[in-house]
């Protein structure tokens, strides 16, 4: 491959974005419990296209020209040290932001080539085409049942016979149905964390939408509550896209198509620090090829 | 930023399910503009209260001038001077206050710095059950029961202090059940709840590492409370004791039952006397033209002292609760 | 570190005259708690030994009778029957706009210097003394419209309004916000938000903060007096003519030197209370039950 060209601020690889990577024979070195993907294919359609993405708080730059595309059916994360902006990346991709007071985002972000972010688009329109789950579980206080009915109620739906059947299969899709098929009248909060979580995926499964984001979803889970969500959702991406944020390496490796490493870049001169996208890649590719030296100090765990 | 394009994705591929654009639903903007109403209500009742109660009493205003402030108030030959009111409403006010304070804040400071957890509750309970119990009823109690008893102390006092300078001018004949002195006492029992209350919130945005800090070189309990609670709580405590005032002073129906109904100024603390709001309940269904315009300008004044010291308490207790906390 | 070798350290308590001070201080303040409880105790059970003798079925719906008619003659029946209309409009006129104006506070205007001066604006209204607020209903009302229960109704609900504003607005600002968050990325409008999920989940404190609104309210004498016109008769329809309530017979009776009139005023004020206990008693009950916002 030519010598990409190192910007020293976005610190992007030009050549990223421009063409989808070759195809490459099927790997296997990290294989452990997780059965690795089937060998990689053309990626699907572009879902989201960010260019020169910068992102605020007011006036504190949070991150910094951001450039990278999401692809249909694919699992994408975004990894990197803390305060590297990936959160804000992410909730970028669903106008969460819009609720912070003073937050506003330059550059373009684009949704199947409709720009998320153009004069008339509603930000609640949105959410319904792209959910997300969150790093705490923030079940409602309601039944179980009216928790995953919530969405589709919203929506309009309120056949019992319809929600009850949106019910049980987003439930099934969680893989919580067998856990509170009989109590499903229960109050959400009474679940445990892994079941918490779960419930609040089934959720956001219950409005159908095209993307999920999920902010670090599995942080406050113990290690088989996690192990349940990643294979959720290794079960659930032939049918959405899904981006995830995470802090757990192991866990991109395992899940993951594709990984966005985030970085931060400290200027001296005005001691002002923001997010950058360091590099992007075949998850494979970053982790065990990684091109840029901050990524490989990241990925073999010289810098946290 | 590139221009909206309303096309939902290259051609073949499945696209949103559902469109992007979409005006912001009517009912959430109604929903908005409802609860801005509700909220606005507020600033219109008051500005309302101060501009139709003003119009009401604009006649008395107009009749006395500043004789509004004058000595005499005497409904047969149409003289209104408000005078002996506003003492009386000073005088036990400030009796209510003298007394409640020191109670409210040791209460306070019972309950966050003496009592452990379990017994906190049942004495937020009794104060509680002596916020709730209607004003009437004090005075019901008060003009019946506590009336004719502490006449007989009063009696006793006077005699006692009879000839002694000052104390005589203060607590010396003529005594009554019903006086100044008792008003202020049930008034005392009636703002005590919300000084307590409003105490126990200020202090308790006293750092906890100042009170450790006092406590770890040694400090007793008296002495923490000096050194760490005081300092910060004070700005607070008075915008407390502002607002126990403000409620004495509007406080009506136990003090018109147990203030004796004479509009007397004088010194003496256990004589009858008369309060604004007081007169205004006892007199007003008798009252017409310049008498009740009279009184309804007693009201006025009573609304511009009770706002005027709320605006001055709640700036206090807000900001030092805020430096509190800092 | 200076370590004193072969000497006890001094353990015990301080000497002399900080101690003094100290228990002292504590005393005083056991003290100020008891001088509140006294008091209140003999009231409570000066008002239930002497209504107690009074109160009966009849006693509570029979028709007043003239002052001086004995204890053993009617009842307060109008006043209760005026108590319960009058309040209860107030209620249903103070509650949802207070609720609403709260949601404008916390969810949409809080931190702008209109929300901050209808917030502060709030907190000084509850200042406003009641007689005052009687006054002004009879300035912008009874002069055009009569006495009513009405009248009485909007001017306890002017002094309910702001007191359901700042306990509401405590109860909102509880409830987290992971919550909200949660609903907004299913895509709900913020009305949605609130309606569906905010609400929901802090009715238990509203509910609460508005019962005690509603004991207090039932006890204020002062705003009805230029607003309803005590009177003794039984009026069912709080929009036309003069009504009573208990805490205005009351206070009618207890200038009254007949001792049936003020045996009536005993029972009217026991039966008062009770009013005031059950509500706060369920206001306790209901935040005990329906708390809970997030695991």
């Amino acid at each position: 491959m030519e010598q990409p060209e190192q910007n020293i601020v976005t610190g992007l690889q030009q050549s990223e974005t421009a063409a989808p990577p070759q195809a490459q024979s099927a790997p296997e070195p990290h294989a452990q419990s997780a059965p690795e993907p089937q060998a990689y294919s053309e990626p699907g359609s572009t879902v989201f296209d960010a260019e020169k993405v910068s992102c605020y708080y007011g006036s504190f730059r949070a991150v910094t020209d951001v450039s990278l595309s999401v692809y249909e059916n694919e699992i994408t994360a975004f990894i990197g040290p803390s305060g590297c902006g990936k959160t804000t990346v992410l909730r970028t991709l669903n106008r969460m932001n819009d609720l912070v007071p003073g937050a506003h985002v330059e550059g373009d972000v684009r949704y199947r080539g409709a720009s998320l972010y153009g004069k008339g688009v509603s930000p609640i329109a949105v959410r319904r085409n792209i959910g997300m789950v969150f790093q705490k579980p923030n079940p409602f206080p309601k039944s179980i049942y009216d928790n995953v009915a919530y969405g589709p109620r919203i929506n309009g739906e309120h056949k019992k016979a319809k929600l009850d059947e949106i019910v049980e299969r987003s439930l099934r899709q969680a893989a919580l149905w067998d856990e509170v098929k009989d109590r499903l009248k229960a109050s959400g909060l009474g679940l445990s964390g892994g079941q918490a979580q779960r419930l609040c995926i089934a959720r956001t499964l219950a409005v159908e939408p095209d993307v999920v984001l999920m902010d670090e979803p599995c942080s406050a889970l113990d290690p088989i509550a996690t192990s349940a969500i990643e294979d959720l959702m290794r079960d659930i991406k032939s049918r959405y896209t899904i981006v995830i944020v995470t802090h757990n390496m192991q866990q991109a490796t395992r899940v993951s198509d594709r990984t966005a490493f985030f970085s931060v870049l400290r200027n001296e001169e005005s001691d002002t620090r923001t997010g950058v996208l360091v590099e992007y890649g075949r998850t494979q590719q970053i982790f065990e090829d990684p091109k840029d030296p901050r990524t490989e100090a990241y990925v073999t765990g010289q810098v946290g | 930023m590139s221009t909206v394009t309303q096309q939902v994705g290259p051609a073949g591929t499945a696209g949103p399910t559902r469109p992007l654009s979409q005006r912001r639903p009517f009912g959430d903007r109604t929903f908005q503009v409802i609860t801005l109403a509700a909220g606005l209500l507020v600033l219109v009742i008051l500005v309302l209260i101060a501009f139709t109660t003003t119009q009401q009493a604009a006649p008395w205003f107009k009749a006395e001038g500043w004789g509004i402030f004058g000595k005499t108030w005497n409904p047969a030959t149409n003289q209104f001077g408000a005078l002996s009111f506003i003492y009386g409403t000073a005088i036990t006010s400030a009796i209510a206050v003298v007394m409640a304070v020191p109670v409210s804040v040791g209460i306070a400071l019972l309950l966050t710095e003496v009592v452990p957890y379990r017994w906190a509750r049942p004495i937020v309970y009794v104060i509680d059950l002596l916020a709730v119990v209607p004003s009437v009823v004090w005075g019901l109690w008060g003009i019946l029961v506590f009336v004719p008893w502490i006449a007989k102390i009063y009696a006793h006092i006077a005699s006692g202090v009879a000839g002694i300078p000052v104390l005589d001018n203060l607590f010396g004949a003529p005594t009554s059940g019903a006086s100044f002195f008792t008003a202020g006492i049930i008034l005392a029992f009636m703002i005590t709840p919300i000084v307590t209350s409003l105490s126990r919130e200020v202090i308790a945005t006293v750092p906890a590492i100042d009170k450790e800090g006092a406590y770890a070189l040694g400090a007793t309990r008296l002495e923490m409370i000096q050194g760490a609670v005081w300092p910060h709580s004070k700005g607070g405590i008075v915008g407390a004791v502002l607002l126990g005032l403000g409620r004495a002073m509007g406080e009506t129906i136990a003090a018109a039952l147990v203030i004796g109904s004479s509009a007397t100024i004088t010194s003496h603390l256990f004589a009858p006397g008369d309060s604004m709001p007081a007169v205004i309940a006892n007199q007003f269904p008798e009252a017409s033209g310049t008498f009740r315009a009279a009184l309804i300008g007693l009201g006025v004044l009573l609304f511009a002292f009770t706002i005027i010291i709320n605006v001055i308490a709640r700036g206090i207790v807000g900001r030092s609760a805020e430096q509190g906390s800092a | 570190m200076a370590v004193i070798t072969g000497q006890q350290p001094n353990l015990r308590e301080a000497k002399g005259w900080r101690r003094t001070k100290n228990r002292i201080a504590t005393v005083l303040m056991v003290v100020a708690f008891v001088l509140v409880v006294i008091p209140l105790v003999f009231v409570l059970i000066t008002v239930v030994a002497r209504g107690i003798k009074i109160i009966s079925w009849q006693f509570l719906t029979s028709p007043i009778p003239p002052s001086v008619a004995p204890a053993s003659e009617g009842g307060i029946g109008p006043a209760i029957v005026g108590t319960f209309l009058i309040v209860g409009l107030a209620t249903l006129m103070a509650v949802p706009l207070g609720v609403l104006g709260a949601i404008y506070l916390n969810e949409y205007g809080g931190k702008g210097v209109l929300g901050r001066l209808i917030g502060f604006m709030a907190d000084v209204m509850t200042g406003v003394p009641s007689i005052v607020m009687g006054l002004f209903i009879f300035s912008i009302w009874v002069l055009h419209f009569q006495f009513s229960g009405f009248a009485g109704a909007l001017a306890l609900g002017c002094l309910m309004l702001p007191v359901v504003i700042r306990s509401t607005d405590e109860m909102l600002k509880l409830v987290p916000n992971p919550l909200r968050e949660g609903s907004y990325a299913l895509g709900a409008t913020k009305a949605r938000v609130t309606i569906t999920v905010v609400l929901p989940a802090a009715i238990g404190g509203i509910v609460s903060g508005a019962l005690l609104a509603i004991a207090r309210a039932a006890g204020e004498t002062a705003p009805l007096l230029f607003t309803i016109l005590t009177v003794t008769a039984s009026n069912w329809n709080p929009f036309s003519g003069p009504n009573t309530s208990l805490p205005s017979q009351i206070f009618t009776n207890a200038t009254s030197p007949y001792p049936g009139a003020q045996d009536r005023a005993w029972g009217a004020a026991l039966t008062l209370i009770v009013i005031a206990f059950v509500l706060m008693i369920a206001a306790r009950i209901v935040t005990a039950r329906f708390t809970r916002y997030s695991r």
